[in-house]
């Protein structure tokens, strides 16, 4: 059994149509990216899972159905999720931003994983009394996934890290997600628009089309599918 | 001099109540991102409530105490019953906006259905005693108010401040998408800030109450000079609150000592102040300035 598994995802906006039943897991500490063009329903994929749009079928995380639950209900089951333009709560300072990532928790850990998260990314550190409206938007990335993480999930939905972001940038921000999915075992499951770099951080894919999952295979055998190549990866 | 001293006196006592009212509307302003236009008749209602225990008997203090928590469970089954289904405040924030202007004919119209349209009376909190100082005297109420307002203050900066549950409350007013994929209940803590918001108005309610006479109409002046209140001091302002209230008291106190003309516009004050704060100063004196980078 996968950690996390859907089976005939439909979901859409009032009446417009935009997932058509999509079938696939995600297997405990695996990294799984969902590739495919602007409007071909990566994020309302994420959107889906997470509880924040309506949606049918089925969505299991540890064999329980979890579809209609609402979205602060998933962080307590162990879900994560940086939603499309990093949702940085602007009012609050870098340290309380990380501080309400961990809402849930009641352990004694929280002080130290926040110190953690200093250490991984020092820009936060060395921002930590500033409001997180006014950090660049590189900064803003590493706080929303540092907050997401600060919930300890065991399954993290992340919606395009590399948007807006200078190249440079965005590889760094992934390098330290490498590290840090590997050190914590946090499963992850990435849209992304930049595909190369997204198969160079992900295990396994799947490439969205138009609302239906056209193509799923290992990262090797996706960036060495020629059709692929000349659809999403611009090579 | 004396003169002086007096109307500054009153200016303070009359601030200290504007400033518990801008404290109701920064609580609701923190925990939901509005204003709330229906901030004093919540006020005015909660007073009722309290009136009418203390008719049947109860001693002024406890049924002060039953009010704050009458007008907790009315904000907050208005907040569950009303305002939540109309959206989400980020997303139609005129919606809900127009929603607090439909709950303030609402609640009054309630209130005179309840409690009929003639006036109540109702005793001061602090008594009618009055103490002299600097050869001015001044009712014990009105000190009383200044002292309960510190309290409020102090306890609400612990709130959003020290505690868990309110950085959770400024996260949901912030980004309630962002509060709740960290699992923040955002609808529960709405329903808790309306609730808190209406407990606070109880307060303003009982201070203002003995003055004026209690009816449906109780809090609509005090209303605009809170909103002038937070206006200068911040909307975000728990502080600005209290040095807005005091201002805008101590000015539409003094100002029409002096100057013959606000004697007959006694609100012109507060709203040339509102006027003057928003073109110079949007902020406030106290409130956070917005930044945002995308």
């Amino acid at each position: 059994m996968s950690l996390l598994e859907v089976h005939g995802l439909r979901a859409g906006y009032g009446i417009v149509e935009v997932l058509f039943g999509l079938d696939f897991e995600v297997d405990a500490g695996e990294v799984v990216v969902v590739l495919g063009a602007n409007g071909s329903g990566k994020t309302t994929t994420l959107r889906s899972i997470s509880g924040m749009l309506p949606a049918r079928g089925s969505v299991q995380l540890d064999g329980s159905e979890i579809l209609g639950k609402s979205p602060d209900q998933m962080v307590g089951l162990g879900m994560a999720h940086v939603p499309q333009g990093r949702g940085t709560i602007t009012d609050l300072t870098v340290d309380e931003n990380l501080r309400i990532g961990a809402f849930t928790r009641k352990d004694k850990e929280v002080e130290s994983d926040i110190e953690r998260w200093y250490e991984v990314f020092p820009r936060l550190g060395e921002r930590k009394t500033q409001d997180a409206g006014s950090m660049s938007g590189g900064e803003q990335q590493m706080l929303a996934i540092a907050r997401a993480f600060m919930s300890r999930p065991r399954l993290l939905l992340l919606d395009e890290p590399s948007l807006g972001l200078a190249p440079i940038i965005t590889q760094g921000v992934f390098q330290r997600l490498r590290e840090v999915t590997v050190e914590t075992g946090t499963a992850v499951l990435l849209v992304e628009q930049n595909a190369n770099l997204a198969l160079d951080f992900a295990a396994r894919g799947y490439v969205l089309e138009a609302g239906q999952i056209v193509a799923q295979g290992t990262a090797e055998e996706l960036q060495s599918d020629t059709a692929i190549q000349d659809a999403y990866l611009g090579m | 001099m004396t003169n002086f001293l007096q109307v500054l006196l009153v200016g303070i006592g009359d601030g200290a109540v504007y400033a518990m009212l801008g404290l109701g509307l920064v609580v609701i302003y923190r925990a939901t991102g509005l204003l709330n236009f229906s901030q004093g008749e919540l006020s005015m209602f909660a007073t009722f409530i309290v009136w009418t225990l203390w008719t049947v008997g109860m001693p002024l203090p406890l049924a002060v105490l039953g009010g704050m928590a009458g007008g907790f469970l009315i904000g907050a089954i208005i907040q569950r019953l009303i305002v939540r289904p109309v959206g989400d405040p980020h997303e139609k924030p005129l919606a809900v906006v127009i929603v607090t202007i439909g709950l303030f004919l609402g609640v009054n119209g309630a209130a005179q259905l309840i409690w009929g349209t003639l006036d109540r009376n109702l005793d001061p909190l602090f008594g009618a005693g009055q103490v002299e100082i600097g050869g001015v005297a001044v009712a014990w109420q009105k000190i009383g108010a200044v002292i309960v307002l510190a309290v409020m203050v102090f306890l609400f900066w612990l709130l959003f401040q020290k505690t868990k549950l309110g950085l959770a409350m400024r996260a949901t007013a912030s980004n309630s998408e962002s509060a709740a994929l960290v699992g923040v209940p955002v609808q529960k803590l709405l329903m808790l800030g309306w609730g808190l918001s209406a407990a606070v108005g109880a307060i303003a309610g009982v201070f203002t109450a003995p003055n004026l006479g209690l009816g449906s109409n109780l809090m609509q002046l005090t209303l605009i000079f809170g909103f002038a209140a937070i206006t200068l001091g911040g909307f975000d302002s728990l502080v600005g609150a209290v040095v807005g209230g005091m201002v805008v008291g101590i000015l539409t106190s003094v100002l029409p000592q002096y100057l013959e003309i606000f004697q007959k516009m006694r609100l012109a004050p507060a709203f040339i102040l509102i006027l003057l704060v928003l073109l110079f100063r949007p902020q406030g004196l106290f409130g956070r300035k917005q930044v945002s980078r995308v």
